[in-house]
């Protein structure tokens, strides 16, 4: 079995973004992308997959601009075989990355596909329940477990009030959750080794996608900002205080 | 213009996270009409039919969707959307698990958390961890969106009188099904409804003693129990009480940080809090530049006696 992992490349989760002083976005010149940190457990999921001998290849995909090759390269050091670039500049929106990674799909024929819950730029939290709604297929998202048992896949979600098992039939989707492993960090031999393996590079249009975005950003603002309040020193004045503030009868 | 809202429900009861969706598709102008999709769920439809500001519940009373399986639900929705302009769910993990595969089957995007309406395509939402504020202009003939229940006051429970009509759909699609449920079984408020939340971090350093010096406290005050995603992540707490970007969102009336260092993402999901109490032994701990009061010093001693003199 094959498994498919897309990947996207990010802001980096250690930086505090700044609106631009135009609205017109965040400041990303000179700023550290990285993969999604939950695209990276949707990689260690897979390749772990592989060392049990469940999965025989684990091919890695990105969708947007030429630099996410380095993402991809990142994928294969920490241990994917190879690599999909499909390169365009335009802004990826869920539906058309959907789009793209079922056209993959259909020339690929993953027996699974794991995407990470959300980007953690967009915190759009979508493009894994599209792609199963394009295939028709079932969609374990959330997922702090993932057990496939020949034509199923067993994956435990973490939802609102706990944790819930469902029993998928495969090919599959599923989503990754914080839960769900540890990522490894790739090894120098294993980044050397990775500058040899493939990617193939794509474009949109070899899948018939039109990536138009159906949504217009208008702008881009700053949150309302809390102010930084007050020091206590004592256990008796934060009491006294959360009474003069209503906060505590 | 009409507006299809998803009910978040147990079979049981309607969940408040609805509440907050109805408002939101008010805003949208034109019809609300709310689907009840479940099993056995004759009470949820008669709870959503009173809920002011509701024209009409659909109630979708089939064994194939009690457990709210996607695969299941999608195409229910995306069927009945013909009758529609925009389908509105809440942000929680069954509004999110449903919405996009709704989006996917009428080929648009979706706008995810919204925090405002601005006009009938017009939309706020957080990006970067809610370090920005998009707005985000729809060019797609039918809405699907899903909503931050914090952002959006609650519809009332009472006042509305809609009429209830039963809908079905094709039932299972047979590529799914439900196995089980692990649910966290506590006394306490439920955490994105509680009014005070008292949230515990690694610096607890185990279960145990996260019981011991967070339960009293939250008992003391009435409060929903919360954690950062460290102190989930080292099994000091369960997965559902993580607060942040990637966890719950929350605004209580009161927030109580203890022994967590305020990290941008769990800041992402407690900064709208009203008031925000941090306790931390390190005075340069970043939860303090949004804390409204600070206590400087160890939790372990510092929880005890604060929970004494409540
Ligand atoms: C200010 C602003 C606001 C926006 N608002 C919206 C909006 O409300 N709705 C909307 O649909 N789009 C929006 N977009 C478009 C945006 O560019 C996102 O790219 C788009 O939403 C993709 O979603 P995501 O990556 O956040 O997906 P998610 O669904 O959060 O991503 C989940 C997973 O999908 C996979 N994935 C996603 N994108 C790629 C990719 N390019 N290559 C490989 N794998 C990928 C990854 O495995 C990822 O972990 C907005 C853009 C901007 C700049
Ligand atoms: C993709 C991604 C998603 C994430 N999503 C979330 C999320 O949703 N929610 C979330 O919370 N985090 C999230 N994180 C993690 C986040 O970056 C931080 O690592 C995490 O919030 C830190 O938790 P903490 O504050 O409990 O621990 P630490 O940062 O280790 O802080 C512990 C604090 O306790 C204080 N302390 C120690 N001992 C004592 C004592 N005896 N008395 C008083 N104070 C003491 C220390 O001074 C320190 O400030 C995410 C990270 C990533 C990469």
């Amino acid at each position: 079995m094959k498994v498919l992992v897309p990947v996207k490349r990010v802001v980096d989760y250690n930086v505090k973004v700044r609106v631009k002083s135009d609205n017109t976005g965040v400041e990303l010149a000179n700023i550290k992308m990285s993969m999604n940190p939950f695209d990276e457990i949707a990689v260690e999921e897979a390749i772990r997959l592989k060392e049990k001998g469940i999965a025989t290849e684990v091919v890695v995909v990105s969708v947007g601009v030429q630099q996410c090759t380095e993402t991809l390269r990142t994928a294969l050091a920490m241990g994917a075989d190879r690599g999909i670039l499909v390169q365009t500049d335009v802004t990826t929106e869920s539906l058309a990355v959907a789009k793209v990674l079922a056209g993959i799909v259909a020339e690929e024929a993953p027996g699974l596909v794991i995407l990470g819950k959300q980007a953690i730029d967009d915190d759009a939290n979508q493009t894994g329940q599209m792609l199963a709604g394009l295939l028709g297929w079932a969609q374990g998202t959330f997922a702090s477990k993932l057990d496939p048992q020949g034509e199923t896949v067993n994956v435990t979600r973490e939802i609102d009030g706990g944790l819930e098992t469902v029993a998928l039939k495969m090919p599959a989707i599923v989503t990754t959750d914080l839960r769900l492993n540890e990522p490894r960090y790739a090894s120098l031999p294993n980044i050397m080794k990775a500058k040899s393996k493939p990617i193939a590079n794509k474009t949109p249009a070899d899948y018939g996608v039109d990536m138009t975005p159906r949504l217009t950003t208008l702008k881009v603002t700053e949150p309302a900002k809390r102010q930084a309040g007050i020091k206590v020193k004592s256990v008796d004045e934060l009491v006294a205080k959360l009474k003069e503030m209503g906060a505590v009868a | 213009m009409s507006t299809l809202v998803l009910a978040e429900h147990d079979n049981v009861d309607l969940k408040d996270a609805t509440l907050a969706t109805i408002t939101a598709a008010t805003q949208l102008g034109g019809d609300v009409h709310v689907l009840v999709a479940g099993s056995g769920c004759g009470s949820v439809a008669e709870a959503a039919a009173k809920v002011a500001g509701v024209a009409k519940v659909l109630v979708a009373d089939d064994a194939a969707y009690g457990a709210a399986l996607p695969e299941n639900l999608a195409p229910l929705i995306a069927g009945l959307m013909a009758g529609y302009d925009a389908f509105v769910a809440p942000a929680t993990s069954r509004g999110k698990n449903v919405a996009p595969r709704v989006a996917a089957a009428l080929d648009v995007a979706q706008i995810s958390e919204i925090l405002s309406v601005e006009g009938p395509d017009t939309f706020t939402r957080p990006i970067y961890a809610g370090n920005a504020i998009a707005t985000v202009k729809s060019s797609d003939a039918k809405k699907v969106i899903t909503v931050r229940g914090t952002a959006f006051a609650k519809a009332a429970t009472s006042g509305g009188s809609a009429s209830v009509e039963a809908v079905s759909g094709a039932g299972s699609a047979g590529t799914s099904s439900f196995v089980g449920a692990e649910l966290t079984k506590s006394a306490r408020p439920e955490l994105t409804a509680a009014k005070i939340i008292v949230s515990g971090g690694r610096a607890l350093g185990s279960s145990d003693k996260f019981h011991e010096y967070i339960d009293p406290l939250a008992d003391k005050l009435g409060a929903a129990v919360g954690a950062s995603r460290a102190a989930v992540d080292a099994g000091y707490a369960p997965n559902d009480y993580q607060v942040g970007q990637t966890g719950k969102i929350v605004a209580p009336e009161l927030y109580v940080a203890v022994g967590i260092s305020g990290a941008i993402q769990h800041l992402a999901g407690m900064k709208d809090s009203k008031i925000i109490v941090a306790i931390n032994k390190d005075e340069e701990a970043p939860i303090f530049q949004v804390a409204d009061v600070g206590l400087v010093g160890d939790l372990f001693t510092l929880v005890p006696e604060l929970t004494g003199k409540l």
